[in-house]
């Protein structure tokens, strides 16, 4: 059920259910939602609540109502409009199943399964009903699915309302809405770690002197079959770990041991008789 | 014959960063080849009981029928070679187990699994699965997807309504176009490739692929293929770290040697020597 939060200077006053057809807000008593403030009218606005919409009107108020900062005759709320009268502000929140794109981004990644056959009812279902009755059937279906998960066409990774698309791709061949925002991908491997870049400067053998950036995910170090380690970029920072050979790395004079371990800024590396010095760039 | 000493295989699962619980399961067994992969989905606990059936059922019924017969075997009825049918039917057991529980029980209605499986034999490999948990092979340094996703979106590209480009940010990844438990019967999509010494296999389940891209799975494997136990979890870190928004599992083989059937008194005496 919506509801509105009442508050004053940022303090929370109280929250009110809209579970009435109406719900009248004024400063005399008789009113659902009693503002005892001058600046507030006798009946200074009411909210109507037809299913799950709900429509703020100003009844004539002598100091007016805002919302959002606009002042407003009729309006048509939405999840998180602030409604302002006088010093008072009442926040609008909406239904507990919020808009779609919402909705949707919450069902994401849950793995669901279509059923042809039952896309194919739900198809003829939508068409026998005609064009304008499509839409409803559409909602309908999604229902259905809904409510009995033992023979609906859908299933779910946790159970939680089916996104209508499913039953939209069984009446039309090309499933794609047009309109539907694009996510986010869900792995953006650009999306690097804010942790610095780390690098590695080789101290001993023939190689001292130089320098290698650690700028890929996972860098491997030392001989092949003799001694090899494994530094990983992690959004926590850098760490070694061992992969092959008889004995782990050593770290400032200690072995590592199987567990990875995390490395610090110039932190000295011993690997198979190299020695190098971890450090962070910038 | 005993693959223990030519498969090696490492596996890890993790719930990820996001869920409680764990509604993937694996389960592998060396000595008989088998590898087995499932992603539960279902509400509260049914997609781990599911996925749970899927790899029991799989693995203990194969495990009890190699006891009797050769995956190499011709089937006289048939005059194919049974691995295959042998497969099939046990997928097709664990559906119909899955499909009476959630038909029973009303906690576990319209409960179901992906599924992916892979029984070594014979040089080959026989792989059947459903849904969107994926195989991939490790050969000679690339990476190959080799099974489909039976999916919504693997069925847009594939009539060439969208390109790979365009998927990679589509949001209806999570609809599978077949599952096992949701209907009374299923019929798993079954291949067989030919395998060499070297090749690494990487069963996931889609928590992994959907969170890391393939050229960071490529890397791992280049990287960490001498310790398989380590480019597992490391494979899960990776998805833990990009985000781990669903359970990721991972099961990686690696052939390390031929393993050809021993066929006739000769080869068995031969297979003995090994």
């Amino acid at each position: 059920m919506a509801k509105l939060i009442l508050s004053m200077d940022g303090l929370v006053l109280k929250e009110i259910p809209l579970s009435k057809e109406r719900t009248t807000i004024g400063r005399k008593p008789h009113n659902d939602i009693q503002i005892d403030n001058l600046a507030v009218s006798g009946e200074h606005a009411v909210i109507v609540t037809i299913l799950n919409d709900c429509f703020l009107e100003d009844l004539g108020s002598t100091n007016g109502t805002l919302v959002n900062g606009n002042p407003v005759k009729k309006h048509f709320l939405q999840n998180n409009d602030v409604v302002e009268l006088g010093k008072y502000r009442l926040k609008f929140v909406g239904e507990a199943p919020v808009p779609a794109a919402t909705a949707e981004k919450a069902d994401f990644e849950k793995t669901m399964v279509l059923r042809p056959s039952a896309m194919k009812a739900q198809a003829e279902q939508a068409r026998a009903m005609g064009a304008g009755g499509a839409e409803a059937a559409r909602a309908a279906a999604a229902r259905q699915v809904a409510a009995s998960a033992a023979s609906a066409a859908t299933v779910e990774r946790e159970a939680k309302p089916a996104p209508a698309p499913i039953s939209a791709t069984a009446t039309t061949p090309t499933p794609i809405p047009a309109q539907a925002p694009a996510p986010a991908p869900a792995a953006p491997p650009a999306a690097k770690s804010p942790h610095p870049l780390g690098a590695i400067q080789i101290l001993s053998g023939g190689n001292a002197g130089k320098e290698l950036e650690l700028a890929k995910p996972l860098t491997t170090l030392g001989k092949p079959g003799v001694q090899v380690a494994v530094l990983t970029r992690r959004p926590q920072g850098y760490f070694i770990t061992h992969v092959e050979g008889a004995n782990p790395p050593v770290v400032n004079g200690q072995a590592i041991g199987t567990a990875p371990h995390a490395l610090k800024d110039h932190d000295v590396v011993e690997l198979a008789g190299v020695k190098m010095e971890f450090f962070l760039k910038g | 014959m005993d693959l223990s000493q030519v498969l090696e295989i490492a596996s890890c699962t993790d719930p990820g960063m996001v869920r409680s619980h764990n509604e993937d399961s694996i389960a592998s067994d060396p000595a008989s080849g088998l590898v087995v992969l499932a992603d539960g989905m279902g509400g509260y606990n049914a997609g781990e009981v599911a996925s749970g059936m899927a790899t029991t059922v799989i693995t203990t019924e194969i495990q009890q029928l190699l006891a009797k017969v050769k995956p190499y075997d011709i089937d006289p009825e048939s005059n194919k070679i049974i691995a295959g049918q042998l497969v099939r039917e046990q997928v097709m057991k664990a559906n119909a187990s899955i499909y009476h529980a959630a038909q029973s029980q009303p906690q576990y209605a319209g409960m179901g699994t992906t599924l992916v499986v892979c029984l070594f034999y014979d040089n080959k490999a026989l792989v059947a699965h459903l849904g969107d948990s994926r195989l991939y092979r490790m050969r000679d340094g690339t990476l190959k997807q080799i099974t489909r996703d039976h999916s919504l979106l693997q069925e847009q590209i594939d009539s060439g309504l969208i390109t790979a480009e365009q998927a990679k940010h589509a949001q209806h990844k999570n609809l599978v176009t077949k599952a096992l438990g949701i209907d009374p019967t299923v019929e798993p999509e079954i291949r067989e490739y030919e395998t060499r010494p070297g090749d690494i296999y990487l069963l996931c389940s889609d928590g992994l692929c959907d969170m890391v891209n393939d050229d960071d799975i490529s890397m791992t494997l280049e990287a960490l293929g001498a310790n398989l136990k380590l480019a597992a979890q490391q494979l899960v870190q990776m998805a833990n770290d990009n985000g781990g928004k669903d359970n990721v599992s991972v099961i990686l083989v690696r052939v390390q040697r031929e393993y050809p059937a021993a066929r006739g008194v000769v080869g068995k005496f031969l297979g003995w020597l090994k």
